[in-house]
């Protein structure tokens, strides 16, 4: 397995590594969401890379990334766009914006899990209550987070990630 | 007209000019309660929140000074840990968010103090993986508290040592639940444990001692040490202590979040006074008042509550939806609980089918699998909701539904099982005409007339 890795991402691994003294199982999590803002995804080198770093079987790692809904094995579009389907966002016009996004990126599907655009630039994905149900429907633009976001913003959103 | 917000936990939040850096805390009095407790006794903290009568914030409403008192630092041998759980996603829920984003320093020293009080050496805050900004600004102000000494080695030259981590989650509402929030900490599936005999208190993470914590509960822990634990029971009403952050989501004109005393209104007031009542000149319809797990509330409902009388007895009193004191006892009292504070309006236009089918997908997105019948019974209440609300609906579906429902709750290792069969049980309970109407097709009501 060759995987080159720059020295700026060990040193963010061996970090946070660091900061469980106890056990090194508990820095799992945080090697991989390190490493999916540096690849996009966790593939199969990934697991394997990670397990061996912090002495576990590839098991270890696979069966986390199976069951945290924000890791993904394959890569997603440039933008990632998440939704907020849960009931304060769906009283507020949720399901609309969804809607909205999929027709205006051309994404297709009926799954409310992630389907992209044919461009491969965007990620449309519904995902559960995020935490800001009063300022309803909320939206994820890759880290960046967006308020009251109905259709008339959605143009504008999608004009300032390209 | 509604008592006036009294903020304690917000007092600074959305102020003109507040920002979140250090620098801008300390102006305003920040850490002096931190540069206070840590010339106290750790017991006698412990003792002023006991006094305080502070009630967790996450959802439970469990005593905080019991909490702490299950675990003795003077008897414990192994080292003791203390975990802010900052996995705000119960729906319905942001006031954690706001602590986060506005005010990371209060939460910050109330954590500090927190430790302090309980001999913890190493703390970490569990943080939601989709607040990638919260975590970013609590890292800074991590480093901003350690360059003032306020955590690190020898802390302010008391010889005491603290380390806080950020520790981010990746999107499970399961690892909100404390036992499951320690199996994420280890690095492994958020699947709760069984209690006895895995109480945090005794058997937590790394199977030492453990305290698990809500962001509010921690913000209020310096308030009871800057006023006192007496004076902070003098809040709200005896046994519902302090403030309560509300979180009003859904039909309602002004959505927000306020802090009031506990039990210094009513739910009609806080919808109609403070929110401006219902939008688009509807009528209310339902409630759910503490996060989606707590059961619904129906417009027109009457309750029986225990209230005090004209000669000062108690007697029961024949109360409305609106009438309700918003505080957990009384919330208990009606069938259902103040939760996490999040309450969500429904107006009359509000398809109760549609909203369940809603809350019903949510539990089966996010149960963690471990228990068959949460595993299973979640699944089929989205099934079953979905097609009652599409059109499919079979004549022996209400049943169906409270059955699965009653095969959850209490047949789990924790309280998921209850969280996604409560909501089924009211609104079926609630609501049964909707529920029939959907099966007897010919039936079907017009709603908002």
């Amino acid at each position: 397995m060759a995987i080159t890795l720059l020295p700026e991402f060990e040193n963010k691994i061996e970090t946070a590594i660091t900061h469980y003294p106890v056990s090194k199982r508990s820095a799992s999590l945080p090697l991989l969401h390190l490493w999916q803002e540096e690849f996009g995804h966790i593939s199969d080198e990934a697991i394997d890379w990670i397990a061996a770093k912090l002495d576990l079987q590839p098991i270890n790692i696979l069966e986390l990334v199976t069951f945290y809904p924000m890791f993904r094995r394959q890569p997603f579009g440039k933008h990632h766009i998440r939704i907020c389907r849960t009931l304060s966002c769906a009283l507020g016009g949720s399901y609309e914006t969804h809607a909205c996004f999929k027709k205006a990126t051309g994404a297709e599907g009926d799954d409310h899990g992630p389907v992209s655009s044919p461009d491969g630039k965007y990620t449309i994905e519904f995902v559960e209550c995020l935490a800001s149900c009063g300022t309803a429907p909320v939206v994820m633009m890759n880290d960046d987070f967006y308020e009251d976001v109905n259709e008339s913003k959605i143009q504008e959103l999608l004009q300032k990630y390209q | 007209m509604a008592a006036p917000q009294r903020r304690l936990i917000f007092k600074h939040i959305d102020a003109p000019g507040y920002t979140n850096d250090i620098d801008c805390y300390i102006k305003h009095g920040g850490y002096d309660d931190l540069k206070k407790s840590i010339t106290m006794e750790p017991t006698a903290i412990k003792d002023e929140v006991k006094k305080s009568q502070l009630r967790g914030r996450g959802g439970a409403g469990f005593s905080c000074g019991m909490k702490w008192s299950f675990i003795d630092a003077k008897k414990v041998t192994k080292p003791i840990y203390l975990i802010c759980n900052a996995d705000e996603s119960e729906p319905g829920t942001f006031k954690d968010r706001q602590i986060i984003h506005k005010d990371p320093h209060q939460l910050i020293e109330g954590m500090i103090i927190s430790c302090f009080a309980n001999s913890v050496k190493l703390a970490y805050l569990y943080i939601r993986g989709e607040f990638p900004e919260g975590a970013k600004i609590l890292e800074r102000a991590i480093e901003e508290a350690r360059a003032k000494n306020f955590i690190g080695k020898n802390i302010l030259g008391t010889g005491y040592e603290l380390e806080i981590y950020i520790h981010r989650g990746a999107g499970a509402y399961i690892c909100g639940e404390e036992t499951g929030l320690i199996e994420s900490l280890e690095g492994k599936r958020a699947y709760p444990r069984i209690k006895p005999p895995y109480f945090p208190a005794v058997l937590g993470l790394y199977m030492c001692p453990t305290i698990v914590n809500n962001v509010e509960t921690l913000c209020n822990v310096k308030h009871v040490i800057n006023m006192g634990g007496e004076a902070f029971a003098k809040i709200g009403t005896p046994n519902n202590t302090g403030t309560r952050v509300l979180c009003v989501s859904g039909d309602v004109n002004k959505p927000g979040y306020y802090e009031f005393e506990c039990g210094s209104l009513t739910m009609g007031e806080l919808i109609n006074d403070v929110c401006g009542g219902i939008r688009n000149g509807r009528k209310l319809k339902a409630v759910i008042p503490g996060g989606s797990s707590a059961k619904v509330l129906r417009a027109g409902e009457k309750f029986k509550l225990k209230q005090k009388g004209a000669d000062g007895a108690m007697v029961d009193k024949e109360i409305t939806l609106e009438d309700i004191p918003v505080d957990f006892d009384s919330f208990a009292a009606v069938g259902t609980m103040a939760g996490s504070g999040g309450v969500i309006v429904m107006d009359d236009s509000r398809d109760m089918v549609e909203c369940l089918a809603n809350i019903s997908e949510f539990y089966a997105h996010e149960s963690c699998g471990q228990c068959t019948p949460c595993r299973e019974g979640s699944l089929w209440m989205k099934k079953i909701t979905h097609r009652m609300a599409h059109g499919q609906a079979r004549k022996e579906d209400s049943a169906l539904l409270k059955n699965v429902a009653d095969n959850i709750a209490g047949r789990t290792i924790c309280a998921f099982g209850e969280a996604c069969s409560w909501p089924v049980q009211s609104f079926l309970a609630k609501f049964p005409e909707e529920f029939q109407a959907k099966a007897n097709k010919d039936e079907e009501l017009v709603l908002g007339k």
